[in-house]
């Protein structure tokens, strides 16, 4: 590895460890201070090496540094100290020696107790997706401030508040009781699907940012599915949607950074190994009784990864759709059970269908009904993509309207 | 919204056969009209199938055999969806299979509430 490269590596790969450690000695009121010591750290290092080069382990000596910052902090400023002490209620003999573990075993543990902590149902899931990607991913401001076309004030404030709450809640970082994993898990697991989609959908230009969006839902979710307790069919079923819509990376962005539909997709660029990886966790997902969304959802998406476009595909998505839709509806999933609607049973068939779902507001619904009018009664198309370039917000949907409009009119000529 | 249960009688003929084929049509039929309401975020409860065997017990204790309320007709299952109205629901019963494709009926009722 390039030497110029190794900071930001390392900072990627170590900052969320340490600081999940930190954090789990410290309880959650001082996560703050655990992000100021492992920085410090990081700053230190680039001095040092800077000036003396490379230590021989460069993350041995980082894991050093950090706790020996950390117990510096804890003996020395005993203000600091008598807080994390009362507020954790260490055992007597834990008192005055707090141990730091930066073991493989612990890292791990302090990390997935911190998901648990961060995803939590108290603060609102904008803030749970920045801390998560503060805390778990490691990611800096400026970073999260793109990732959310914001800026570094309103994201510090955000991230300011989401701490304050759970401070106030109280929340300890520390797994669930065996009995509660099957319910805390859900909030842990739709906070890495937002964060997943986050980079699938955000619209920010930055691919790459976006790419390691998707790839930080992946690796949280895996690192869940490598612990024993969580390791859930429905986890492996949000594991391999991730993977199939992945696997779509490439294919729905052009050269340019423009959106391409999936219709109009070069399915050369989809990624056959993450297709795979998807097919083998939701072989791993139907074990137990339980039909979960992420298992009607991944087998959506894994109908999705078939090239071919006949109608026994699109039956198949139609009642997975329907499943999907009588566990719990959404908005998008009524919009795409619409859409397969047409595929299996025709446009006008769809275009009755969707003129019941009720969802005026919504630009997606209009681009349906307008692709649904398209042929049928191009007046109609062209008053529902008018509408729906009213209701879009983010430039690239309305460039993607903004074509049909166009291509519209000249079918008119 | 008021919430109103669509109650699903047929006749009960034990006779009567469906090869594979046709009952995955029926099944889809079904799944078609439910994600159809669901769809419009008016499934309210997705219900609950009866099977068949039953007994229906008189005043007395007298049991007699079979959940018959009228001879042969027997209610087969329920869901529960919102609606405006008794009419629109009664408008979203239309594409119910049973009504449909015949062979039974579709009774709509009103679920009385419970907090005003």
């Amino acid at each position: 590895m390039q030497e110029k490269e190794l900071i930001p590596h390392l900072y990627r790969a170590e900052f969320r460890k340490i600081t999940a450690v930190l954090g789990k000695v410290f309880g959650i009121a001082h996560i703050e201070v655990a992000e100021d010591i492992v920085s410090d750290t990081f700053l230190l290092a680039a001095e040092t090496w800077g000036l003396k080069g490379l230590p021989n382990n460069p993350t041995a000596w980082l894991y050093t540094v950090a706790k020996n910052k950390a117990k510096d902090m804890l003996k020395h400023d005993s203000i600091f100290n008598q807080k994390v002490v009362n507020e954790i209620k260490y055992s007597s003999s834990e008192l005055h020696e707090i141990e730091i573990d930066l073991s493989g075993k612990n890292i791990q543990d302090s990390q997935l107790q911190m998901m648990f902590a961060i995803c939590h149902p108290g603060i609102p899931a904008e803030a749970q997706i920045g801390l998560s990607l503060r805390i778990l991913c490691g990611f800096g401001i400026e970073e999260i401030a793109v990732a959310f076309l914001s800026n570094k004030e309103t994201i510090n404030k955000r991230l300011f508040r989401a701490r304050e709450k759970l401070k106030e809640l109280n929340v300890k970082i520390e797994f669930p009781p065996e009995a509660e994993i099957n319910k805390r898990i859900q909030n842990v697991l739709t906070t890495l699907y937002l964060l997943f989609n986050e980079g699938y959908y955000s619209a920010t230009r930055d691919k790459v940012l976006r790419h390691d969006l998707c790839l930080e839902a992946m690796r949280l979710t895996y690192m869940l599915i490598e612990n024993e307790s969580t390791n859930k069919p429905f986890v492996n079923a949000l594991l391999s949607l991730m993977c199939f819509h992945a696997s779509r990376f490439d294919a729905r962005t052009n050269p340019k950074g423009e959106l391409v539909l999936y219709d109009e997709q070069d399915t050369r660029l989809w990624d056959r190994q993450l297709i795979t990886r998807g097919e083998y966790y939701l072989n791993k997902a139907a074990t137990g009784n339980e039909i979960s969304k992420y298992h009607l959802e991944a087998a959506i998406a894994y109908w999705h990864t078939i090239k071919n476009n006949d109608e026994e595909k699109w039956e198949k998505i139609l009642q997975l759709y329907n499943k999907l839709l009588i566990i719990e509806y959404s908005p998008i999933a009524a919009l795409n059970r619409t859409y397969a609607v047409s595929k299996v049973y025709g446009k006008e068939k769809a275009i009755e269908e969707a003129e019941k779902l009720n969802l005026n507001n919504n630009h997606l619904y209009h681009t349906l009904l307008g692709d649904l009018y398209f042929t049928v009664d191009p007046h109609k198309a062209l008053e529902h993509l008018n509408q729906s370039l009213k209701l879009s917000r983010s430039a690239a949907d309305k460039k993607i309207i903004t074509g049909k409009i166009r291509k519209l009119d000249l079918e008119k000529k | 919204m008021n919430e109103f249960v669509l109650i699903f009688r047929t006749d009960y003929l034990p006779e009567v056969k469906f090869s594979p084929d046709e009952m995955q049509s029926m099944m889809q039929h079904w799944q078609n009209w439910m994600g159809g309401i669901a769809a419009q975020n008016k499934l309210a409860d997705s219900g609950n199938r009866l099977g068949s065997n039953g007994n229906t017990l008189q005043p007395g204790s007298v049991i007699t055999n079979g959940p018959y309320a009228e001879i042969k007709e027997i209610i087969t299952g329920y869901i529960i969806i919102r609606a405006e109205s008794i009419d629109e629901a009664a408008e979203m019963a239309k594409g119910c299979p049973l009504v449909v494709g015949g062979g039974g009926q579709v009774e709509v009722r009103n679920i009385v509430p419970m907090n005003g």
